[in-house]
């Protein structure tokens, strides 16, 4: 990697939000076959999106989606187990959402403010942070809804696949907190 | 360049260079470093290897930092070569103790770089010709400037030449910036003719409270930590004053200070902090304190729009008829009491009918906040108030009514109290005294077709200013005139153009409209020509923050282009005036233009801020008052991001030493010395505001939003707060929303008798039926274009009082995709 090109910060997030809106409409398309997730980027309007994830992410599995409740979050740990992150099948599609209805995603579960817990709170649908009042919404990409973080919460990419109807996670859009890189 | 990568980047190196930066925005100013190393280079993830000294082999625990891609950059210096920045928190800071806010965590992706978020900077002056804004170089900018400015200053006197200028600190101020533009106005052109960034005069935001004696910044951060009660009144700090909030107000709600009272306070009564929050509004700052402390220690009087002083002048005669005043202070210490309380005089049946708040909740809030404590001492409560009150209901009647109450309890003076404005800006005020005796209303001079030249310098009225639809369509009209006149121009010299805009703007009623900032603005739509200015980081600039501190924000980088520093164009524009003076023949005019031989602005701070109060200089109106002079930058550049708080006592041992709380000595602003009451009798609402409330339906309250600071000059380039906040929001009650048919992010139209916006509805059910919040200043939306153009005795703004229709427009789709419409408060 080009050490001249890792430390700027300008305005991806537009990049981003269009690859998971575009990814959202290739999961539509490619039906309920398995969602390839440098295809869907490679298929977007966005081609800058693509380079949003270059680390070497592992491949997890999260669960069944089948057997995943609504409105509820699960635990569990990505890249590795010093990460705690949330899965939620949300219930209705949801940008970024995988899976026979698309509504499953996947979220870090450390506030980038200050690393603080995020908890989910099923009454607003809303990850929220006890120490400095951040709200970020999972039905949005993990937006800010308001709050002192200047990152929205980052999201795990997730990958379905049909046959087995299990979700893996596959890689992290936006740096987790009190990381350099977000593979350690 | 920049890059998309989200998920890694790159560490300072351990040599980065490492110098102070107070945060650009927010009156608070937490203190962050800024690390700047060789672009081409990379710090090592070992705690040795960086220069953070942290361990990034391992996940970091919480509170270690806040270290994000938005505190990060690559800049180009002017040479060429290539560094990067990244603006952290400090740790050490007093003000924020290592806390980011949601905006200055952005300090560092908001510096220059050319294909950053500041990329559309200005960079070098432009004019406009024929249609298109072009670039030039500062010779011939200002060789205009001067010329049209010398031509009215010659035919038509001072008074031809207006001015709406910034008088604060922070960016696009400073003690350096201030003196400088106020130097080349009023000393040098000697024009009355002057508005302030957000107001239509020049006046003050506190006449009421300096006239009785007490300047409206009088305690520290630390005594929210000490009181016993704060009472808030129309401020939001969780989103306006973030850090202050979250490092001090927090730590005392939640019990955190119990045993600093205790220590501090021998025997007095100690325990968590209670607060009184007076607004209409359930804010984001209620919900949190109710998390934070317990819904039974947080009192939110939700009053009526625009009834502030009858609550006050309620609990003022509630608390005499209880005997809660401290009799021996009011005696030894303050004059007219007897009179305020007379004229003052509210039953709670009365102050409760105006207010809409029941007898028992201000008697709850009167026990809380002025009830002898158990053990026998008088409570300690802060009282602390913004635009609630400063674009109330007649600023100067609600402060008066206000400190009159604070007066008689004696929080003032003591540690735990002080009644004190939570601030906007940072402030950096010096400047000779203005040289009018009396308040102008500027933007009705332009609307009724006076003033031959506008510089608006580092504000932008077209998003700012009251009754703002009426002075843009006017201002718009009159620079047209002169735009056609230049275009018609072809292949003029400098002196035929400035014949040609003089005689468009004499004699054809067109304004000469000259933009200085950091970006084009809006102002752009209207300006003939703009100048380039520099922000704190590309230039040194002190500030001083709400308890008075004072810092030197470090210069670490060059403004892009051939920007600089606004005391440097002041001394541009001074110094060809005096040259064209000179030329001219006229030694008198051109020694109006003498001492502006400032290479550095340093030269600036050290011309005004450290000669106020000096021996044979004449006077000086400056916020260090005579002891700046021992302020040098060599001493504040050690002081670093804790600085000192002004007035400054001494320097001892080589350090600045300054002063926590005034007034402790029972010794006010007066030319007695005394604190003076000033009787408000209840105003009821101004007529033109009341005319607009029987006919509209919707209460349109406004302010600022969390995430966005100011006009969003910087924000609206940033494409995240851009998706979060495409146009600004107009929170409604859901009822509300549903019966102007009007879906969730839905645009709608806000209209009365004075103009009309567009808004984004964000419903909540925390709004009240009838009453909307509107985000104020916004790119996209302007909420001053229904303000009515009623000010008060000071011409002092009621931007709160606004009342207006409500029709839905329609759907904007890429809404839908961007924006998150759940709820902003946390509970």
């Amino acid at each position: 990697m080009d050490k001249t090109e890792v430390t700027a910060s300008n305005g991806a997030k537009v990049s981003r939000r269009i690859f998971m809106v575009s990814s959202g409409g290739a999961a539509a398309v490619a039906s309920a076959s398995l969602l390839p997730v440098g295809a869907a980027q490679a298929a977007g309007p966005a081609a800058a999106g693509a380079r949003s994830m270059t680390l070497a992410y592992p491949k997890q599995a999260v669960g069944k989606a089948g057997a995943m409740p609504v409105n509820q979050a699960v635990a569990f740990n990505y890249p590795d187990a010093s990460s705690l992150c949330w899965a939620i099948r949300m219930g209705e599609p949801v940008p970024g959402g995988v899976g026979p209805n698309k509504d499953i995603v996947a979220y870090s579960g450390m506030c980038t403010h200050m690393g603080c817990p995020v908890s989910y709170e099923a009454g607003t649908r809303t990850f929220k942070c006890g120490c400095h009042f951040s709200i970020f919404d999972p039905e949005n990409n993990g937006q800010m809804v308001c709050g002192q973080a200047t990152e929205d919460l980052p999201q795990v990419m997730l990958e379905y696949d049909a046959k087995t109807d299990s979700v893996r996670a596959v890689a992290i859009n936006g740096l987790l907190y009190g990381r350099q890189s977000n593979v350690l | 360049m920049s890059t998309n990568i989200r998920d890694r980047i790159a560490l300072p190196t351990k040599d980065a260079q490492k110098t102070n930066l107070t945060c650009h925005f927010c009156i608070v100013g937490c203190g962050y470093h800024v690390y700047k190393w060789d672009a081409n280079r990379e710090g090592g993830r070992a705690p040795g290897d960086n220069a953070l000294g942290l361990d990034f082999r391992k996940q970091l625990p919480p509170f270690a930092v806040t270290m994000t891609p938005a505190t990060t950059n690559t800049i180009t210096d002017r040479a060429g070569k290539r560094w990067n920045i990244m603006v952290l928190p400090d740790k050490e800071c007093v003000v924020n103790s290592g806390l980011s806010s949601t905006r200055g965590g952005k300090m560092g992706s908001y510096m220059y770089s050319a294909d950053g978020i500041g990329k559309e900077r200005l960079k070098n002056p432009r004019v406009f010709r024929a249609s298109e804004w072009l670039d030039t170089n500062w010779t011939e900018a200002l060789a205009i400037y001067a010329g049209v400015t010398k031509k009215i200053l010659d035919a038509d006197g001072p008074s031809g030449v207006l001015f709406d200028c910034f008088d604060h600190g922070g960016a696009g101020g400073g003690f350096e910036n201030t003196w400088g533009t106020g130097k080349l106005m009023f000393s040098a052109l000697k024009t009355p003719m002057v508005r302030i960034h957000n107001r239509p005069a020049y006046n003050s935001e506190c006449h009421a409270t300096r006239e009785m004696g007490i300047g409206e910044l009088n305690n520290s951060y630390e005594d929210a930590e000490l009181a016993d009660c704060i009472v808030a009144t129309g401020c939001n700090p969780y989103e306006t004053q973030t850090n202050y909030f979250l490092n001090h107000w927090v730590a005392n709600l939640n019990g955190g200070t119990v045993d600093k009272k205790k220590k501090w306070f021998p025997g007095e009564t100690a325990a968590a902090g209670k607060v009184v929050i007076v607004d209409p509004r359930r804010t984001a700052t209620v919900a949190i304190c109710e998390q934070l402390a317990g819904k039974e220690n947080v009192l939110h009087l939700d009053i009526e729009p625009g009834t502030d002083t009858a609550l006050f002048n309620t609990l003022f005669t509630y608390v005499v008829d209880q005997g809660w005043q401290d009799k021996d202070f009011i005696a030894k210490f303050t004059g007219g009491y007897d009179d305020a309380v007379k004229t003052n005089r509210m039953s709670l049946e009365e102050g409760s009918m105006i207010t809409g708040i029941p007898v028992a909740r201000i008697k709850q809030a009167a026990d809380w906040a002025y009830k002898t404590k158990a053990s026998g001492h008088r409570p300690r409560t802060m009282h602390a108030y913004e635009k609630g009150i400063i674009w109330g209901n007649d600023n100067y009647v609600i402060q008066s009514s206000l400190v009159s109450l604070v007066i008689a309890t004696q929080n003032v003076g003591r540690r735990g109290t002080g009644v004190v404005r939570m601030g906007g800006h940072q402030e950096g005020y010096t400047r000779p005294p203005y040289p009018g005796d009396r308040k102008i209303y500027i933007d009705q001079e332009v609307i009724q077709g006076r003033g031959l030249i506008y510089t608006i310098w580092g504000t932008n009225p077209f998003q700012t200013t009251l009754n703002a639809g009426q002075h843009r369509e006017v201002l718009m009209k009159r620079a047209n005139i002169v735009r056609e006149a230049m275009s018609k121009a072809k292949g003029a010299t400098v002196a035929q153009m400035v014949d040609v805009i003089y005689d468009a703007c004499k004699n054809k009623g067109g304004m000469f409209v000259v933009g200085i900032n950091l970006y084009p603005t809006k102002l752009s739509e209207a300006a003939h020509m703009m100048l380039p200015a520099a922000h704190p980081g590309e230039m040194n600039l002190t500030s001083m923050n709400g308890e008075r501190r004072l810092r030197l924000s470090e210069k670490f980088m060059d403004p892009p282009g051939s920007a600089k520093p606004d005391c440097l164009i002041a001394a541009d524009i001074a110094n060809t005036l005096k040259a064209l003076y000179a030329q001219a023949g006229n030694a008198e005019m051109a020694a109006r233009f003498d001492g502006f031989d400032w290479k550095t602005e340093e030269d600036a701070f050290n011309d005004g801020f450290r000669r106020a109060g000096r021996p044979g200089v004449g006077p000086i109106d400056s916020q260090g008052g005579d002891t700046g002079h021992l302020a040098t930058y060599a001493l504040l550049r050690s002081a670093g991001n804790n600085g000192v708080q002004l007035p400054i006592k001494e320097v001892k041992d080589g350090k600045l030493i300054g002063s926590a709380m005034l007034y402790t000595d029972g010794k006010f602003d007066t030319k007695d010395g005394k604190a003076a009451f000033k009787p408000a009798p209840w105003n009821g609402l101004p007529k033109p505001v009341a005319n607009q409330k029987a006919k509209h339906k919707f209460w349109i309250n406004n302010g600022r939003a969390n995430e966005v600071w100011q006009t969003a000059y910087h924000n609206q380039y940033d494409a995240a707060l851009r998706d979060r906040y495409p146009m600004a929001f107009l929170e409604m009650n859901p009822d509300d929303a549903k019966a102007v048919g009007a879906n969730p992010g839905d645009v709608v139209e806000i209209f009365n008798d004075y103009g009309s916006s567009y808004a984004m509805v964000y419903p909540s059910k925390a709004i009240k039926a009838g009453q909307t919040f509107m985000m104020f200043g916004y790119f996209n939306g302007i909420a001053g274009n229904v303000t009515t153009d009623w000010v008060d005795r000071n011409v002092v703004p009621y931007y709160k009082g606004t009342w207006g229709s409500i029709r839905r427009v329609g759907t904007v789709e890429d809404y839908k995709a961007t924006v998150s419409l759940k709820e902003r408060r946390f509970a």
